[in-house]
């Protein structure tokens, strides 16, 4: 039971990390399906700092510096989309999904050429941080992280920098009609250029979170598993608003978990599902979820649409 | 006068805007692929980067070229039909990121029929696109009654299609490894027929596949330029709510479009796997990346039917070469790496045509997005 509260905990951060990253793209008014490739490169930002930080680090250096690399990477990767999307009026799912192919090639492609560099005969796509790993948790021989922490605080964060600031609002009413949010003399462009890397940076804390949950490796090769796209059914189950959203998470986390632990549960396991079933469960829900609810969708109005001026 | 016609050639022609974008795309890409071949290893560069180009061509002899030819294209078939899927769905105004799903539909309903079921080889075909096609027709009946985006219902659909495949082909499954057991191991029946093709290349999994995918490309041509469904389908995907008023039946034209779409895609699952090329894995954790090469392939080509043929050739040209790189010195991952940035730099055609309509007219904007067809 702790076993399955623990993991809930984890991918509910990791998830409600990227999810509410996601949100603020959406509400600029860019749909950012690359969430998957931001969440690998700011991975291996975090893996990297994590795998070269010298061993008598201060814990909260080890976090600090983690964390800012993640995001770091991230956000100047999220950029891409930004480019693209706002300069260029490209298609944005084309190019989110141009990023998550990238995102996976070009992490795999560089960590296979570090391997090999420091060691000849190292073709392995894998980064191995068993020491930094520790200083992560909060409590040793749990899964308890920082990181959980963390996203708690980024979440009220996004909540109040969203309803609350004057930049949040004016971002928002980017999203729902660029035109009009123009007239009254705000910087679309600008504004569209926060939301993406704004996401950049919470999909890439996101990134790193999920490659410290539970292991002490990660190979890049396997990329992040889809939990990029995850976040975006529980973006979309949250209705684009942060406190749901969490909620949304925690749903998510739960079932996500379940497929890892379920063996120890004696009327889990007695059900005698196949372990994909549980992996099935989040999509499965969160497509009845968007049949159900969609036909008022909360979507921000003018999401993927490319900003034109001269339109009415 | 010489000079205006001169001028107004890359307006007048579309195609060949299409074209020149998709080669400064493919330019791009190589570069960055040269430049991280070049930041590894510059020592190995050139060598590991001709190797990538030339694919087969680095063979000497000529049946071994002939042979290798024969494989890129038996890997080309199903990309074609993935592209076809992707650029089908997009001519009438819809993202079919499920084409990846639909794809694994069709594996999973192919594979189980060959193997579980024992059937001949026809019926397995037409069960892969039909499975391919009911999931094209689910996203596309979310979409036009319900108003759920078709890319998240697709994404979705992705994954729940890889578990499903995943659980049901375990039950075919050959327990000395991970993957399905071969089709001339168990229903040989089931493999598509080569008609002499095979010995032509000295290929074994050369079948009809490769010369179906082209029929395909120009049925689908004739279907979407030539006839009145196609244009009706067009039509709706222009905008819905004009091609309503005008008496068409814009839900049911979405979701027949998303069903060709799926069945496209599905086929292209089943000349992967009845041509007995691969088998599936059935420990494999991530969708295949069949259906979003489909996506690069799809613009690419430009969105055209036949366009679609040779960018899907060179995208698998480009992947196989991948795997003749020395292991040990550079990673396979780099073609994936070269075709991701193509795929990026696809998203920026639109503004290459605009680019090129402003630049060399005179001072007028061309409303003409060079949209061929």
């Amino acid at each position: 039971m702790i076993l399955l509260v623990q993991y809930m905990l984890i991918f509910t951060a990791v998830l409600m990390l990227v999810a509410l990253g996601g949100c603020f793209s959406e509400h600029s008014g860019v749909i950012n399906i690359g969430l998957e490739g931001i969440m690998v490169i700011g991975a291996l930002g975090g893996a990297l700092v994590m795998k070269f930080l010298p061993p008598e680090t201060a814990p909260f250096f080890v976090v600090l510096l983690t964390t800012l690399a993640s995001m770091l990477a991230g956000m100047l990767y999220s950029l891409l989309l930004a480019v693209a999307a706002v300069n260029f009026s490209a298609d944005q799912t084309l190019v989110g999904t141009a990023m998550n192919l990238l995102g996976a090639a070009a992490a795999t492609v560089f960590v296979k050429a570090m391997n090999t560099a420091m060691d000849p005969g190292n073709v392995s796509s894998e980064i191995v941080y068993v020491h930094a790993r520790k200083a992560l948790l909060i409590a040793q021989g749990t899964e308890f992280s920082w990181f959980m922490i963390l996203a708690l605080l980024l979440l009220i964060a996004s909540y109040v920098i969203l309803y609350k600031t004057k930049f949040g609002l004016r971002l928002m009413a980017c999203g729902e009609h660029p035109q009009a949010a123009d007239s009254v003399g705000i910087n679309v462009r600008k504004m569209r250029y926060a939301g993406v890397m704004i996401s950049g940076l919470m999909g890439g804390l996101g990134g790193l979170v999920y490659i410290t949950a539970g292991v002490s490796a990660w190979k890049f090769e396997n990329g992040v598993a889809g939990f990029g796209f995850l976040a975006l059914a529980v973006m979309i189950f949250g209705g684009w608003k942060p406190h749901r959203i969490a909620l949304a998470a925690l749903l998510f986390g739960l079932f996500r978990s379940l497929s890892n632990v379920y063996t120890g549960f004696d009327f889990l396991r007695n059900l005698n599902l196949p372990s994909t079933v549980y992996n099935m469960m989040p999509y499965i829900i969160s497509l009845a979820v968007l049949f159900l609810f969609s036909k008022n969708s909360a979507a921000p109005k003018a999401e993927g649409i490319p900003y034109d001026k001269g339109m009415r | 006068m010489q000079t205006d016609k001169e001028k107004s050639l890359l307006r007048r022609l579309p195609w060949l805007q299409t074209l020149l974008a998709s080669l400064v795309c493919i330019l791009l890409g190589l570069l960055v692929g040269y430049i991280a071949l070049l930041i590894i290893n510059p020592a190995g560069a050139n060598e590991a980067f001709l190797s990538i180009i030339k694919n087969f061509w680095s063979y000497s002899k000529p049946e071994k070229q002939l042979k290798n030819l024969g494989v890129t294209l038996v890997i080309t078939a199903p990309l074609v039909m993935c592209s076809l899927s992707v650029l089908f769905a997009y001519k009438v105004g819809l993202f079919n990121i499920g084409a990846a799903g639909q794809y694994v539909a069709g594996a999973g309903a192919c594979l189980y029929c060959a193997l579980a079921l024992k059937l001949p080889w026809i019926v397995c075909l037409l069960a892969a696109i039909l499975a391919g096609a009911l999931l094209g027709v689910i996203s596309g009946a979310m979409k036009a009654y319900r108003n759920v985006n078709e890319v998240i219902s697709c994404i979705m659909l992705n994954w729940i299609m890889l578990y499903l495949v995943n659980t049901v082909l375990a039950t075919v499954k050959n327990p000395t490894g991970k993957d399905t057991y071969t089709l001339a191991s168990r229903n040989p029946g089931a493999i598509l027929p080569t008609v002499g093709l095979n010995d032509l290349f000295g290929q074994k999994n050369m079948t009809i596949a490769v010369p179906l995918a082209v029929v395909m490309c120009v049925v689908i041509w004739v279907l979407l330029s030539k006839t009145r469904l196609g244009y009706e389908l067009r039509a709706t995907g222009l905008n819905r709510n004009a091609a309503r008023y005008c008496g068409m039946r814009d839900r049911f034209n979405m979701i027949l479009t998303m069903g060709i779409a799926g069945g496209l895609a599905g086929m292209g699952a089943a000349f992967m796997f009845l041509s007995d090329f691969e088998q599936w894995a059935v420990t494999q954790a991530s969708v295949p990346a069949m259906g979003f090469n489909g996506i690069a392939a799809a613009f690419l080509g430009g969105l055209n039917p036949i366009g679609a043929i040779f960018s899907s050739y060179f995208i698998q040209h480009i992947s196989r070469g991948g795997g003749h790189l020395n292991m040990n010195m550079y990673s396979p991952q780099i073609s994936d790496l070269i075709l991701a940035v193509i795929i990026y730099m696809c998203g920026f055609v639109l503004f290459m045509k605009k680019f090129m309509n402003t630049q060399r007219g005179t001072g007028k904007k061309s409303r003409k997005g060079g949209r061929d067809q």
